[in-house]
């Protein structure tokens, strides 16, 4: 997901970075301005957009009938997809998912399955044959650093906002009733990502600072605090204080952002 | 389909295969056992059974992909359909396009990609049979294969799970650990250089049961490293004694 950076303003974040400031103002510690839209698109069960800065994220639920996987009869299905569309970076180019899509679309599916966020037991038809499918779509709109934590906040935002169909079985066949009910919410995880640029770590990394940074880390916490998903990424590493230290900024990010929801 | 154990550990703090919390399965690696490949390895880490082979530095296909200033690592994380117990559709899946990326990922810190600017080096891993912890496995030996190939390196890098299963802490799942346990953090260690090259979490952990148990995997990932270097050193002590070892 890189594009091209001078070596004049790679050294000009670093030497920031030393000076614990950012090229655009913010501290090591801080998010950008965060804009959470929720109900956007009619047509779907849920949606929401979340602006993080420029980043501009776009998640749309649907909910469909589908069968079960054999190992959980009596559990409804979360699939989670990402679209990095080619009009929100030069980068981005169209076909199948790349790996950076699929990572993306991975990170957000363990952050909402981990946490258990969806009560897949309510979603049910019928044991073994038939349950709800929560098909959970990111689209990226524009690029601007930290899909990551832009595309979890939209899930779990649309999540929140899906209503599922209401329905009664009619001879084995679903038949789909008036009215809607909203989906069964149990948890809402809030990802964090840091990034590590002069073994300095910081807060939503933006897209020049992506190019900067050797590695980045996203932690997952559930309502309760705990931890429920981590992803290292990037080809630099962590050492173990930094991993404890990465944790607790993580932690405490979380919980930030959390009060800022009003889920 | 096997059903779900009610409990994992027994009252002996015993687990369902007889190890102690903090005990590794038993691990057999063999160094260059590939022919064709420039470094190869073997690993067998209970009833994983991986192979990792490496290719380069050599030019890039396609040549669009190469670096004007450095190296260009590309690994293939590939699980055979007979290696669990459905079978596997051989096409990748989204879990080994991620897998290859975060294998990459960890191995990346430990090479000197500017020495060979314009190159490529391939790294091929092929799970033949699987048995939980096999990212972990896989890393062990790719990196064995990429200094078996005498690519220039800072460290070995040397990977191992702790996880936790009936509220216990626990190293090295095996698959039905990790299927019926309740977290699994999988790390990549550089042993020298104390640095963590991958870092994956899924279940529900707090933080201090978090920290315990990358303590715990680091520890896994020293215990390992010894038997790393002794299959390395293995190797290359057949071939000083003059006798032959893999070709010819």
């Amino acid at each position: 997901m890189s594009s091209l950076i001078t070596r004049v303003r790679m050294k000009q974040i670093e030497q920031l970075i030393e000076k614990a400031s950012r090229l655009d103002g913010r501290g090591l510690g801080d998010y950008r301005e965060i804009k959470v839209e929720q109900g956007v698109i009619e047509k779907a069960e849920g949606s929401a957009r979340v602006l993080l800065g420029k980043t501009e994220v776009l998640v749309g639920v649907k909910i469909e009938n589908g069968t079960p996987f054999p190992d959980t009869p009596n559990d409804g299905v979360l699939t989670v997809n990402a679209e990095l569309v080619p009009l929100a970076s030069p980068t981005f180019e169209p076909g199948p998912p790349d790996e950076n899509s699929i990572e993306l679309a991975r990170i957000v599916d363990r952050g909402i399955r981990e946490s258990k966020a969806i009560d897949t037991e309510k979603l049910c038809i019928e044991p073994g044959k038939k349950v709800f499918v929560v098909f959970v779509d990111v689209y990226v709109l524009n690029h601007d650093g930290n899909l990551i934590d832009a595309s979890a906040l939209a899930a779990v935002s649309a999540l929140v906002n899906t209503k599922m169909p209401n329905y009664e079985v009619k001879d084995g066949e679903v038949v789909i009733k008036q009215g809607y009910t909203p989906l069964p919410i149990k948890s809402h995880p809030i990802t964090v990502t840091l990034g590590k640029i002069n073994n300095k770590l910081i807060v939503d990394p933006w897209l020049e600072e992506e190019q900067v940074m050797d590695s980045r880390i996203s932690m997952a916490f559930n309502d309760e605090g705990n931890i429920c998903a981590i992803q290292k990424g990037g080809s630099g590493y962590f050492t173990q204080q930094q991993i404890l230290e990465a944790m607790k900024l993580a932690q405490e990010k979380a919980a930030e952002l959390r009060k800022k929801m009003d889920w | 389909m096997n059903e779900k154990p009610e409990k994992l550990i027994d009252k002996k703090g015993c687990r369902l295969d007889g190890r102690k919390a903090d005990e590794l399965r038993p691990i057999k690696i063999e160094v260059g056992i590939l022919s064709n490949a420039d470094g190869s390895a073997y690993i067998e880490q209970g009833k994983n059974k991986i192979l990792a082979a490496a290719f380069g530095p050599r030019e890039m296909h396609p040549k669009h992909l190469a670096q004007p200033d450095r190296m260009v690592l590309r690994c293939r994380y590939h699980m055979a359909p007979f290696s669990v117990e459905e079978r596997k559709s051989p096409a990748p899946s989204r879990r080994e396009i991620e897998l290859s990326k975060v294998i990459r990922e960890s191995l990346e810190p430990s090479l000197f990609l500017e020495y060979y600017p314009r190159t490529g080096v391939d790294v091929f891993i092929e799970v033949l049979q699987a048995d939980g912890g096999t990212r972990c496995a896989a890393i062990t030996a790719a990196s064995l294969a990429v200094a078996d190939a005498g690519i220039p390196m800072r460290d070995l890098v040397v990977a191992c799970a702790a996880g936790k299963v009936d509220d216990t802490v626990v190293l090295d799942l095996f698959d039905t650990e990790d299927k019926a346990g309740c977290a699994d953090v999988p790390v990549a260690l550089m042993p020298n250089l104390n640095a963590v090259t991958l870092l994956q979490m899924d279940g529900i952990l707090a933080p201090e049961e978090f920290e315990k148990a990358v303590n715990l995997a680091i520890d896994g990932c020293r215990k390992i490293y010894g038997l790393q270097k002794e299959a390395l050193k293995t190797k290359y002590m057949l071939l000083k004694e003059g006798e032959e070892v893999e070709e010819e």
